[in-house]
């Protein structure tokens, strides 16, 4: 389809229940699934001679730690043919296996490690699912939001052990993150302070 | 008798001339063949995307110079616009070409430094030399406008930081001037040279429908015949103003990936050339004080600007929430940002798609068959740097 309403108006004609949500935004198609029907609407996006999305550009996830759905997946696909771009979302809960797309879009593998790396979210079925960019060993999921700036454990080498060692971080002053947005009320940990001094009196 | 024959597994870096940074390669070779290549990467990576959750949008900028450290700017690039739709601001005429400039600037000085490294990876010294005087050059440009010959931390979200000095325009285009003379030294070294063909032709063939499914872009598709350029397909800035071609090549191998790069630079000049012909005095940033700092003069006297300026620098502004995905033609391929802000003055994710990951990430089907020697000129011609690779 040469233009984004017409894509719109054919995707949500042809997948009708499989859509939940579509939206033109900064010309681009948004478009909200269930997780069940990842494969399907891909394999459709893919291969529709009026869609023709060829290109998998990237895949992410974000994480929303107060929701109960806690991580929402995002897969941004490019046509080249029609110079379009649509962004894929789905909400998955913590502990969610979800399908990879391996099978259908090879770059897909080394987007879903990273995915997996990050945020800990598995998929089934991937050929290769190790850590992607953290360090051999390296425990957690840094981009998650309880994930702390400064890390876990930080790295040194040993005099005594004549090798690398993993030692939990020392900080000699923690990490202060300043507050700007509510200037009157003070820095977010000044106040957890003062409230700290108050329950101990 | 009959011999037991076994694979040999080859540690390919992590600290290698030719791995181009820090990838460990891990070879399974048969005899001099290669059967498999497993890229074990990340030992470059600072945690960007975490950090730059914890920064004001103006603080996260410098990141995006330590991502493809060669093209600093182009990488700002991406951010500045992802920034700029959300808050619906407009950046000023003269901006749009100092960014245009700068991005081919940034564009040249990747492909030197690819086309000369490559070179230097199969035998060849001199090119390498002969690049790297013309890459200080463009630098010394980079440092004239910035401060800085790397990391820029130039562009900002409705313009740039703060305009040409006196003479840069007029030295700019002296250079454009006699870079193509450089140039057609370098192609003369490179082009029809036996060697330099010899270990490149018919090397590391991609065809069409694989550079599709392999998410590649920039050269590396272009180089497979797909006409495919961001800056004419999704014309961002004013790149639509401009007149300028896109080299493809034919058959998708190393060769023709470096023919294509050699066009780019000839087209990048040509550019950089419209640009300075056009350019006009004017503003160089948004004129919106909440956006833009005020100029140090008025610091001085005018209240309202110290306050803006005290505000900007603390709390930073702060953007609606909404959620985009903007990309530009970085020199490697597609470089984009995918952001997600909250109406905070920091973004709540801000992921970077780097052209580089997903190259890297097709070295085992690029290699597999080839001898080991190809290897590095495989990895020369993917383009690959580190600094965005890993993030």
């Amino acid at each position: 389809m040469n233009n984004l309403t017409d894509l719109e108006k054919k995707i949500n004609s042809e997948l009708t229940t499989k859509i939940n949500k579509s939206e033109i935004k900064y010309n681009q198609l948004y478009i909200e699934i269930d997780k069940e029907d990842l494969l399907n609407v891909i394999l459709f996006l893919k291969t529709n001679k009026d869609a023709k999305f060829r290109q998998l550009i990237d895949i992410t996830a974000v994480d929303y730690p107060e929701q109960t759905q806690r991580f929402k997946m995002i897969y941004l696909f490019l046509s080249h043919e029609f110079n379009q771009r649509i962004v894929l979302s789905y909400f998955v809960n913590e502990n969610e296996v979800i399908n990879t797309l391996t099978s259908i879009f090879p770059a897909a593998n080394w987007m879903e490690r990273e995915v997996f790396d990050m945020y800990g979210i598995n998929f089934k079925d991937h050929p290769d699912l190790r850590r992607i960019l953290t360090d051999y060993g390296f425990e957690g999921h840094p981009l998650r939001k309880d994930f702390p700036l400064t890390g876990h454990t930080e790295v040194r080498y040993s005099e005594d052990e004549k090798k690398v060692i993993n030692e939990p971080v020392k900080l000699e002053q923690n990490y202060r993150n300043f507050d700007y947005e509510s200037p009157w009320k003070g820095t977010k940990y000044i106040q957890d302070q003062t409230e700290n001094n108050d329950k101990k009196n | 008798m009959t011999k037991k024959i076994k694979n040999l597994n080859l540690n390919f870096g992590p600290q290698h001339p030719a791995a181009h940074g820090v990838l460990r390669l891990i070879l399974e070779l048969d005899g001099e063949v290669v059967e498999k290549a497993d890229p074990h990467i990340g030992l470059l990576h600072r945690g960007t995307e975490k950090l730059i959750e914890n920064k004001t949008y103006m603080q996260a900028v410098p990141y995006f110079d330590r991502l493809d450290y060669v093209a600093p700017m182009n990488q700002e690039h991406a951010f500045a616009l992802a920034i700029e739709k959300i808050l619906k601001i407009d950046v000023p005429i003269r901006a749009q070409y100092i960014r245009v400039i700068f991005c081919e600037i940034g564009r040249i000085l990747s492909h030197i430094l690819n086309v000369t490294t490559q070179a230097l990876d199969v035998g060849a010294l001199t090119p390498s030399l002969w690049g790297f005087e013309e890459r200080e050059t463009l630098m010394t440009f980079y440092e004239r406008a910035s401060g800085s010959r790397l990391h820029a931390n130039y562009f900002r979200a409705g313009g740039v930081h703060q305009d040409l000095p006196a003479g840069l325009e007029e030295d700019i285009e002296k250079f454009c001037e006699t870079f193509p003379k450089i140039l057609n030294d370098l192609e003369n070294l490179l082009t029809d040279n036996r060697i330099f063909k010899q270990r490149n032709v018919d090397i590391g063939v991609v065809t069409k429908e694989d550079a599709l499914d392999y998410s590649f872009t920039g050269v590396m598709i272009r180089g497979s015949g797909v006409p495919w350029d961001l800056r004419k397909s999704q014309p961002y800035e004013c790149y639509d103003q401009l007149d300028f071609k896109i080299p493809v090549g034919k058959n998708g191998d190393c060769y023709d990936r470096y023919l294509c790069r050699i066009e780019e630079m000839k087209e990048s000049v040509s550019i950089i050339k419209q640009c300075l012909s056009k350019m006009e005095k004017g503003p160089i940033k948004s004129q919106d004080g909440k956006i833009s700092p005020p100029p140090k003069k008025e610091l001085k006297q005018s209240m309202e600007a110290l306050i803006h300026h005290f505000k900007l620098f603390t709390e930073g502004y702060r953007v609606p929430k909404d959620e985009i995905y903007t990309s530009v033609e970085a020199p490697k391929g597609e470089f984009g940002v995918y952001l997600i802000s909250d109406g905070s003055s920091k973004p709540y994710k801000c992921k970077i798609r780097a052209p580089g990951f997903s190259h890297l990430q097709s070295m085992d089907y690029l290699i597999k068959g080839h001898m080991l020697a190809d290897v590095p000129a495989v990895l020369g011609s993917l383009d690959i740097v580190f600094g965005e690779v890993d993030r």
